[in-house]
């Protein structure tokens, strides 16, 4: 192979990121010498088993995901500015939608889920730390290491350019040469192998932890969403892992599951793929329910209205989550029966929904609403997450479909759905728990500025795309005639997408300044708030609670500050906790090494990591740690310190 | 050190190699589709005994209704993908 093979070149914009990258990792490198940081880089994160300090490094790399997925977006819509535009050619643009889509799916949403479920669910379930906080560590690097190899893939060897569906035959050897569905294959791989983990462990973490007296029917709705997400991850990954593995087999060692020859079956990609990708979009969306629960209910002041229809509502959507995949491939030509049972399973879907939204809605009537922050993306997120569920409907009908199919009608539905849905949702629960990791408010005033840029702007790129759609113009094309009519909407979303980029900006700026600024929250509980999260203090010791909390009932804190049982009654005794670990960061970079080498099909070096990664399991297996324990003296200092005493 | 031996997972593991065996032989020896997958279906229902049986070890431990409800589940999950895929990609293929 050669250099110019190995490198992309011919693209002034590649050559920039090439130069980019270079200098950043220069500067990360030098900056980490110069402050003398990279003791404590190993020390305190790399080698973290820690909930709290692991859910971060997953919100960290989801921010850093967001930006590179937002600036793919921008160019989209810069190269659909106008018609007839020469930014990118075909090629390069379908690169970039490709990445775009599996960034922004599943290393933007996926770990900021994944990191706010680590931040929030130990503490509102009273325990000290997940189940396996060792295999939590794993889940991060493993996520890392598959982000990263995604990432490198625009620079070495080519982006896969198939679209993030990576549709059998075009994603084949034969119609796309160059290793970019290899990455695809690989890198999702190793990231979902890091994702299955999390769902075992947070089962495992829901199920056995919980503090005394809280039983799954007292557990908060957030708790709730992330059991059944998991439940669903645990199901439908396995999925996409055979998928993947039978794709790889494909493209490398000539097997022929998904040719259309020698008994091969095209179309079996696409529906494996939708077997995992739709109860995918719920893992990415029931979370979110559960923040928006949260949230309406502790600036309502009130309870959550018909706690037990939310959490059946959740459990039917994960049931009907895995009888609707078909309706991603109704045009494919299966006969009419099929694509009845799947319209009719898809508007079933709309009911559970519908139960939350008026529970939400009930919820807020009658309370005494507070307009913060992560209230505000909550209240936008019911009207602006209908639209995108009325638009759903009109997609499920199979014969209608036949209209909207793969048109920007559709673009425009998925993003209406999404980015209320999962976007709005982890910033609002990333506003909220904020002071519970820092211990500090984010500023209100230029959070609420960010918002509204963000709010009205997603839906000046947006809503145009459902017209455009209409009149006929197809997903994926890199560039269209005047004489279409398509210029002017695309031009008004195109300034849309420049607003989202100001408003993310914004939010960048408020994290920025309130690191510096904000007052500190020295109460623990800056919100008013119900569950018991809040009941410890801001920032978190790194043992959660000093005493394992007693619970009564629903919203345990809320009742205790209303003059109910109290929640702490024993005594502080020694706290057992885990060691941290240098392995698990270990085995994400043999594991980044063994993908990258596959990628390439050099097989000797992949054997040597394939070899590598064994050895870190045996190593593992025959390891003795039985962890540490903190003494009651220094629980005791840590305590009074953090009540803002003088030691 | 007999308490110590970890003799299911031994036995697992020697089931499932010769399990794979057996199922490979599909492959290698020419035989009749209808035999084939009755070989392919047997040791397949046989391969997921010892999974649940002397991996998961689904007879130990105490909360039986977990357990119950993880394998509906996972038996709806699993029959709706096979046969879901058989009616979409064959049945209902016109």
């Amino acid at each position: 192979m050669k250099w110019d093979e190995f490198f992309v070149t011919g693209e002034p914009m590649i050559y920039g990121a090439m130069v980019s990258i270079v200098v950043a990792t220069l500067a990360i490198i030098i900056g980490l010498t110069y402050f003398k940081k990279w003791g404590y880089l190993w020390r305190e994160w790399l080698t973290t088993v820690d909930h709290k300090r692991i859910g971060i490094m997953y919100i960290i790399s989801a921010l850093l995901m967001l930006f590179r997925g937002g600036v793919d977006g921008l160019l989209m819509r810069a190269q659909l500015a106008v018609p007839e535009n020469g930014l990118l050619d075909g090629q390069h643009y379908n690169e970039i939608f490709t990445t775009h889509g599996v960034i922004m799916i599943l290393f933007m949403a996926m770990p900021f889920v994944i990191g706010l479920m680590n931040v929030v669910v130990p503490l509102q379930i009273g325990a000290r730390d997940v189940a396996f906080p060792r295999l939590n560590a794993v889940s991060f690097w493993l996520f890392f290491a598959g982000a990263m190899l995604f990432n490198i893939s625009f620079v070495i060897g080519g982006s896969p350019d198939a679209g993030w569906t990576a549709y059998f035959p075009l994603a084949s050897i034969e119609f796309s040469p160059t290793v970019g569905n290899n990455y695809y294959s690989i890198a999702l791989q190793i990231a979902g192998i890091g994702t299955l983990m999390t769902g075992v462990n947070f089962i495992a973490t829901i199920l056995k932890m919980r503090a005394p007296g809280m039983t799954l029917m007292r557990m908060p709705m957030f708790t709730w969403s992330v059991l059944i997400t998991c439940v669903i991850i645990l199901f439908a990954f396995p999925v996409l892992t055979v998928a993947l593995a039978l794709m790889m087999f494909d493209r490398m060692f000539g097997s022929q599951f998904f040719t259309m020859a020698n008994g091969g079956m095209d179309m079996l990609w696409a529906n494996l793929f939708w077997v995992w990708g739709h109860p995918e979009v719920y893992i990415v969306i029931l979370p979110a329910f559960g923040i928006y629960s949260e949230i309406i209910s502790t600036f309502s002041r009130k309870n959550l209205y018909g706690y037990k229809s939310m959490v059946w509502s959740m459990i039917v959507i994960s049931l009907l989550s895995f009888v609707v995949w078909a309706h991603h491939f109704y045009t494919m030509g299966h006969g009419v029966m099929v694509n009845g049972i799947f319209s009719i399973t898809t508007m079933a879907i709309a009911i559970p929904t519908g139960v939350k939204i008026f529970n939400w809605l009930f919820t807020l009537h009658k309370g005494r609403i507070e307009f913060t922050t992560p209230m505000l993306y909550s209240l936008a997120f019911i009207p602006i997450f209908t639209i995108g569920g009325v638009t759903g409907v009109m997609l499920a009908m199979a014969s209608a479909d036949y209209q909207y199919h793969n048109t920007m009608f559709l673009v425009a539905h998925f993003h209406y759905v999404l980015i209320p849905g999962t976007v709005f949702a982890v910033i609002a629960g990333f506003y909220y728990w904020f002071p519970k990791l820092f211990g500090f408010r984010l500023n209100e005033r230029q959070g609420k500025l960010a918002f509204w840029t963000i709010a009205i702007s997603f839906n000046v790129t947006f809503l145009p795309l459902f017209f455009l759609g209409l009149k006929g113009m197809t997903r994926r094309m890199y560039t269209y005639s005047e004489s279409t009519g398509f210029g002017p909407l695309n031009l008004i979303a195109s300034i849309g997408s420049v607003g989202l980029a100001i408003g993310f900006i914004l939010l960048v700026y408020n994290i920025y300044w309130s690191f510096r600024y904000a007052p500190r929250d020295t109460t623990g509980d800056p919100w008013n708030a119900r569950t018991l999260e809040w009941s410890t203090h801001s920032p978190v010791p790194e043992y959660n609670f000093a005493v394992v909390p007693k619970v009564n009932g629903l919203d345990p804190f809320w009742e205790a500050k209303k003059g109910g049982p109290a929640l702490y009654e024993d005594k502080i005794e020694e706290i057992h906790m885990p060691n941290n670990s240098g392995q698990p960061v270990i085995l994400g970079i043999i594991f980044f090494f063994f993908g990258f080498f596959m990628v390439f099909s050099w097989w000797v070096p992949a054997i040597v990591a394939g070899i590598g990664v064994l050895v870190m399991l045996a190593v593992r297996s025959f390891e003795r740690d039985h962890g540490r324990h903190i003494p009651v003296k220094e629980i005791l200092e840590t305590e009074s310190r953090l009540r803002g005493e003088q030691v | 050190m007999k308490k110590l031996f970890p003799l299911h997972h031994v036995m697992g593991y020697l089931f499932s190699l010769v399990l794979s065996v057996v199922a490979l032989s599909v492959v290698f020896w020419d035989m009749s589709p209808a035999v084939g997958m009755t070989i392919l279906l047997v040791s397949a229902t046989i391969q997921m005994g010892v999974q649940l049986f002397l991996f998961m070890h689904i007879n130990e431990g105490g909360s039986k209704k977990a357990l119950y409800t993880n394998i509906a589940y996972a038996l709806f999950v699993g029959l709706v993908t096979v046969f879901g895929t058989l009616l979409t990609m064959i049945w209902g293929y016109k």
